[in-house]
């Protein structure tokens, strides 16, 4: 018990004094989890609204498809990126396995069919109301998409954030195709498995401390975006 | 190419591009679960008449008005824009209002630029036509307000100012005015009288048998789907022709 007190003790004397190995693994942690959030939302925004105006035969299976996607565990992306980033891969030659862009790629596979799904339920429910104002309109089917995009844009950012929280938060798909290797792809995650498997308790619960104060910070920003866009009934 | 060249001056020719009424619908069916609920209308709607669309809850009026926009595909007849079938360029020359209004999470000024910028106004002349579009609705102080936050008839209000910004040629209006009050409707007659002494063709449902006293050219009466007559307002008030249209002006209860 006083181990763990101490090891506290620890923990935050490194988060104040700015350790530079907790600050370059935070960063990285950052750099990687935002670069996918920002892949996903390129792909998952369009396709998520394509799938919520367009009407095609087997639209139903997609989204059960889609829907089943959002729970993808993070291992087997982890798997199916090292398979394709593996040097007898597909993409073997271009040597990605073990760098920051192999664990964007991953997260990128992991947060894109959250993005999607949820995309495609936020602007479907908006699509119903407009729906007819937007065939008066005469629009054509991508000013249609871009109109419901736009509207639904506070609800999209914290879909935007959802996705955030389930990159910044997972560990299976990183610390396979990343493999965990100091400062290269070291991130938050698979420093707090390391450290603690070393039973260094101190950085693990830094990091963890960090990462706790992440997802607050990320669950207050959603919550006073979303009283702002009430406020302004364009929630 | 044509069509985009339509759409990109839609309004700008509007002066000059072929005209797209009269608006006639030739026996004109819609079902819906097994059941006929548009029951073989055949209507003409020429230029400078205000028609107003009347018939007890169910007849099938704003049925018909969606079916006439193009918003409903007919179970069976035809729709002919001065005698084509419903093209991109009749698209883009009408307008509809709707008894709820649709405003976008956006500012009421916003709603304007959206719904010119889709016509395919330059985006030069749009602010200038936005603007004068808000005024005349007598929203300019609340051209920033975002729009779901104006009261009732400020939305209806800006609904038909944004209809109207599109210099339709054809104005469907559905029950503009069922749950305003009455300084708003007298803000939306105004605003229709308007749009009819410029040429738009108006077309307009209401159960209020007084706005359509006030507004009536020619009234067209359904009952249970079917056109039972369209006549001259004042002959309607005055002798309608069915005994339905009768009991219905009377005030009793039409089956």
């Amino acid at each position: 018990m006083q181990d763990f007190g101490a090891a506290f003790g620890l923990a935050f004397g490194l988060i104040a004094a700015g350790d530079a190995d907790l600050l370059e693994i935070i960063g990285l942690s950052l750099r990687v989890s935002v670069s996918a959030v920002v892949a996903a939302c390129m792909i998952g925004l369009p396709l998520g609204a394509g799938l919520a105006v367009i009407r095609f035969p087997g639209r139903g299976v997609a989204l059960v498809l889609l829907n089943a996607l959002m729970g993808l565990p993070p291992v087997v992306v982890g798997l199916m990126v090292y398979l394709m980033l593996s040097r007898a891969g597909p993409l073997g030659d271009f040597g990605l396995l073990y760098t920051p862009s192999a664990m964007i790629i991953a997260q990128t596979v992991l947060v894109t069919p959250i993005v999607a799904a949820l995309t495609r339920q936020v602007v479907e429910d908006l699509h119903a109301e407009y729906d007819e104002h937007l065939r008066s309109l005469a629009l054509r089917r991508l000013e249609v998409a871009r109109t419901l995009l736009w509207d639904a844009r506070y609800s999209l950012l914290t879909v935007a954030l959802a996705g955030f929280g389930r990159a910044i938060a997972e560990v299976g798909a990183v610390i396979i195709v990343g493999g965990n290797i100091n400062h290269v792809t070291r991130i938050m995650t698979t420093a707090i498995a390391l450290e603690t498997s070393k039973g260094d308790l101190a950085l693990a619960l830094a990091l963890g401390i960090v990462l706790i104060t992440l997802a607050v910070l990320i669950n207050g920003a959603v919550m006073t975006i979303r009283a702002s866009a009430a406020r302004t009934a364009y929630a | 190419m044509l069509e985009r060249a339509l759409a990109g001056s839609a309004i700008e020719e509007s002066m000059s591009a072929p005209a797209v009424l009269p608006l006639a619908a030739e026996r004109l069916v819609f079902e819906a679960g097994g059941r006929r609920l548009i029951d073989g209308i055949s209507i003409v709607l020429r230029p400078g008449l205000r028609s107003v669309v009347m018939g007890p809850n169910g007849a099938g009026k704003s049925l018909t008005l969606r079916l006439l926009h193009g918003l409903l595909r007919p179970s069976g007849g035809r729709i002919l824009w001065d005698g084509r079938p419903l093209d991109r360029a009749a698209q883009l020359r009408q307008a509809m209002v709707f008894q709820r209004p649709v405003m976008l999470r956006r500012s009421a000024l916003d709603n304007l630029l959206h719904a010119l910028r889709a016509r395919g106004v330059p985006r030069r002349a749009c602010g200038s036509r936005a603007q004068a579009a808000l005024e005349r609705a007598g929203l300019e102080g609340q051209a920033r307000t975002p729009a779901r936050l104006l009261s009732g008839g400020e939305q209806q209000r800006l609904a038909l100012a944004r209809a109207l910004a599109l210099a339709p040629e054809i104005l469907f209006l559905d029950e503009p005015c069922a749950n305003l009050d009455p300084a708003s409707t007298l803000v939306i007659e105004t605003l229709i009288q308007q749009a009819h002494d410029e040429g738009t063709k108006i077309v307009l449902v209401t159960h209020d048998l007084g706005q359509a006293k006030r507004l009536a050219d020619e009234v067209i009466f359904l009952h249970r789907g079917r056109l039972l007559e369209q006549s001259p307002a004042a002959r309607f008030f005055d002798r309608p022709a069915s005994p339905e249209a009768e009991a219905f002006l009377a005030g009793r209860i039409v089956l």
